[in-house]
């Protein structure tokens, strides 16, 4: 693991947190959406909280891709849940919530996991078998095949 | 009612998401490190090259499903319940596809891991 892709995954974790904090207010201010106006759901990218909640999980996107690109999914999952601990830290230190012990426990368990599996392998994958060696072959590859 | 359509609203969540995650990693294994790439090519190329991946595609599918169920979630229940909920199964689902469907070694280290960050997700919410 290099500088470069503990950036990467620091980019997964702070915009998932801003992104997801973005989203929820705008649908805050939408309100509940009726299974019979599903035009709503459509329409509320309109929302400027939406959309810019929007824009950071594209950027969340992009960073998740590219970790994805040289570690395995359950290497980068629980190493960048440290968004949550971010998220109460934000809610603790910045907005003054009241973060509670059994909270506090929670921040610690995320912690400890993230700091299990970080110590391990990011890959344990072998990449040749998912490199197809032309295009056709991507195509005739079904998921989970064992060649 | 309501809370039937918001645990409904997860589970879709949780099924599109594990789904997704586990088309995206196998699509982004097959096209290689970005990086890497990146510093061989140009990024448009690495762009097209991910582009036309069709597990690419079809993981785009499945994550919009789930963006769509947790908007459906927001709005009938609060981001506190959703979010953790559909975090911590999702963390649990993903270790079981990524094993079966990914052929990742998922050892006692990151199932231990996995579920360290389910249950922490869980007590946040609390």
């Amino acid at each position: 693991m290099t500088f470069r892709k503990y950036l990467v995954l620091a980019g997964v974790t702070v915009c998932a947190a801003i992104g997801d904090s973005l989203l929820s207010r705008g649908m805050k201010q939408i309100g509940a959406i009726s299974l019979h106006h599903l035009s709503t759901i459509i329409l509320c990218i309109l929302n400027p909280w939406v959309a810019l909640g929007i824009l950071f999980l594209l950027g969340f996107f992009a960073s998740y891709m590219t970790a994805l690109s040289w570690a395995d999914l359950t290497y980068v999952l629980p190493a960048t849940s440290l968004g949550y601990v971010f998220l109460a830290l934000i809610a603790r230190f910045f907005l003054h919530e009241q973060v509670s012990p059994l909270r506090w426990l929670g921040i610690g368990l995320i912690s400890a996991g993230v700091g299990f599996v970080t110590r391990g392998p990011a890959l344990t994958q072998d990449p040749a078998r998912a490199s197809p060696r032309s295009e056709d072959q991507v195509e005739a590859l079904p998921l989970g095949d064992k060649r | 009612m309501k809370h039937l359509y918001t645990w409904s609203a997860i589970v879709a969540i949780v099924i599109a998401s594990s789904a997704g995650d586990v088309l995206l990693s196998h699509a982004m294994k097959q096209v290689g490190d970005v990086g890497e790439l990146w510093r061989r090519t140009s990024l448009p190329t690495v762009a097209g090259r991910i582009l036309r991946n069709p597990r690419f595609l079809l993981g785009i599918f499945c994550m919009m499903l789930a963006f769509y169920s947790l908007l459906f979630a927001l709005s009938w229940a609060d981001v506190s319940l959703v979010g953790p909920a559909a975090a911590a199964l999702t963390f649990v689902a993903n270790a079981i596809a990524a094993k079966i469907f990914l052929h990742e070694r998922v050892d006692h280290r990151r199932w231990i891991a996995a579920l360290l960050v389910a249950g922490g997700v869980v007590l946040l919410a609390g």
